[in-house]
């Protein structure tokens, strides 16, 4: 099966004036292949958040090459970048600051689909198609992103992803801002959404039993470096490097 | 019980600030139609000279009495507020204009031309304001729109600084990624995301700066530098009084009170609007 998104030494080094380069993300190689989800753990400071950022061209490599459905986008700009995240989008860590304060929900769910041209009767339609997809109900639309709980706020960031139909998710800690409870039903979208579009997900997250529960397949980041893979039995039950024993131990 | 009380102390608040905010509008309303049609409403011709009826104490007839060349002081005044007050709306609203869209597109975009402009807006800065625009305002001779031009020029960067700030905090936000995997070009992140968060900001320096940049206004003019004379302009009016604040002080104090009431008004309507805009009073609250 041909990978759906190939990562090849991809390295992140970040410079600033005076100071020493700091190497956030080191020679990291992964493929994504449809409809699979993807762990990727480690403490804070490991690169995760930066893999994503650089996944999804927020910001630019050092080193290394992107590729989606075999396409090379390390360097895609403009429009062709655009096109991009037609088959790529991202669910934030924070759901409320990833929503315009001074616009509503549905403004934001529906703005992909506004820059694709579609008509305002039809992008109100399919917003609310959406919302009800995420399990909240229509008026949900109208809210502005701090009348909402971060619960509901996440739901509507997640229809804001699928809006434009992607095909690859990245959830960034999509789910580690939310109380316990609200965290299983998200997960519990998230996997029903994936049953039933195909989807793939990148699902960063530092907390092992999560990824135990919901991944196909694991890395775990460690100074940047994946310092070990596979599925996450076997990275959990018989680690073989030093830092996922400790990450490990510290959960059990 | 404690919450509800908060919120209720909150929305109290909030409604004493909107309450505020319409009093100080209409107020604004009030002086700027009375500008608008000061030629209209002025009782006597502000240019009209009477030599007969010089330096008359204020009266019956003449309230704020009369200048050496025997003109009313209140048709002067109300019609130099015409030209004291459009003129500095003019100026704050070419600077902020510019200067914020100048501080926006540093702060987005970053790089080399960011760095020239905001040292540019450095040097402007180091300056005390009203000196620069002397010497500007002198080389390009008199004249009110050449005022108001080199005002413009020594005082656009303190919005171009507000903006680039807020430009930045802005940009590191989660909701201007969401926006670019939206698909939403450059221009359209600034338009739709980034230049409606940042104009509250932008919007009490402006309503706040109104009055200071009416004071250095009339004090170009107070200088020569400004409105010449025998335009009715309050900067020039209190120039042209001011050997005769001793014997006739009305003559200087009527354009004075202009100034005063006019200064204070648009920094009391700046205020209100800041405390408007105040996130802790949004419409969560």
């Amino acid at each position: 099966m041909e990978p759906i998104l190939e990562v090849k030494n991809l390295t992140k080094i970040f410079q600033k004036r005076g100071k020493k380069d700091f190497v956030a993300v080191d020679h990291v190689s992964f493929q994504l292949f449809p409809g699979e989800i993807l762990g990727v753990v480690g403490e804070s400071g490991s690169g995760k958040s930066t893999v994503a950022k650089l996944v999804t061209r927020l910001i630019d490599a050092t080193e290394g090459t992107i590729a989606v459905n075999g396409r090379d986008i390390t360097h895609a700009k403009g429009a062709a970048l655009r096109d991009i995240y037609v088959d790529m989008q991202m669910v934030f860590q924070n759901p409320a600051g990833s929503f315009d304060p001074r616009r509503t929900l549905g403004d934001g769910i529906s703005e992909s689909l506004k820059n694709h041209g579609v008509s305002k009767e039809e992008r109100r339609k399919r917003v609310v198609g959406l919302l009800e997809r995420c399990g909240l109900s229509k008026e949900f639309a109208d809210r502005y992103p701090y009348e909402v709980s971060g619960g509901q706020c996440q739901r509507a960031a997640i229809a804001r992803a699928l809006a434009i139909g992607p095909k690859i998710l990245i959830c960034d800690e999509a789910t580690s801002a939310l109380d316990v409870t609200v965290q299983k039903q998200i997960l519990e979208l998230l996997q029903f959404l994936q049953k039933a579009d195909g989807l793939s997900y990148i699902f960063i997250c530092h907390n092992l039993a999560l990824v135990q529960m919901f991944c196909d397949r694991v890395l775990v980041l460690y100074d940047g470096k994946v310092v070990e893979s596979g599925t996450p039995d076997k990275v959990i039950l018989s680690p073989q490097s030093e830092y996922t024993r400790c990450l490990v131990d510290a959960v059990l | 019980m404690s919450k509800a009380v908060t919120v209720r102390a909150q929305k109290l608040r909030r409604d004493n600030t909107k309450l505020r905010l319409y009093i100080f509008l209409a107020l604004v309303a009030a002086l700027l139609l009375a500008a608008l049609f000061s030629m209209r409403l002025a009782p006597y011709d502000p240019y009209l000279q009477n030599l007969d009826k010089a330096m008359q104490p204020p009266s019956a007839s003449h309230i704020m009495g009369t200048d050496h060349h025997g003109r009313d002081m209140f048709s002067r005044v109300l019609v130099g507020g015409r030209t004291s007050i459009f003129a500095t709306l003019a100026l704050v609203a070419a600077i902020s204009v510019f200067g914020t869209l100048v501080g926006t597109l540093c702060g987005y975009y970053g790089g080399r031309v960011d760095s020239v402009v905001m040292r540019i807006s450095d040097i402007c800065l180091a300056f005390p304001g009203l000196v620069f625009a002397m010497a500007v305002a002198a080389l390009l001779n008199g004249g009110i729109g050449n005022a108001v031009l080199a005002l413009a020029v020594v005082s656009w960067p303190k919005y171009s600084r507000v903006a680039r700030g807020q430009t930045l905090a802005i940009k590191a936000g989660d909701f201007i990624s969401a926006a670019k995997l939206a698909g939403s070009s450059s221009a359209q992140v600034i338009i739709r995301h980034i230049l409606p968060n940042i104009l509250g900001p932008i919007l009490v320096t402006a309503m706040l700066d109104i009055g200071t940049m009416m004071m250095e206004l009339a004090g170009l003019s107070f200088l020569g530098l400004g409105a010449v004379p025998p335009t009715a302009e309050w900067g020039n009016m209190m120039s042209s009084g001011r050997s005769m604040l001793q014997m006739y002080p009305w003559v200087v104090l009527s354009p004075g009170i202009g100034i005063f009431i006019t200064v204070v008004l648009f920094n009391l309507l700046g205020d209100t609007v800041r405390d408007y805009m105040d996130p802790r009073n949004s419409r969560s609250g």
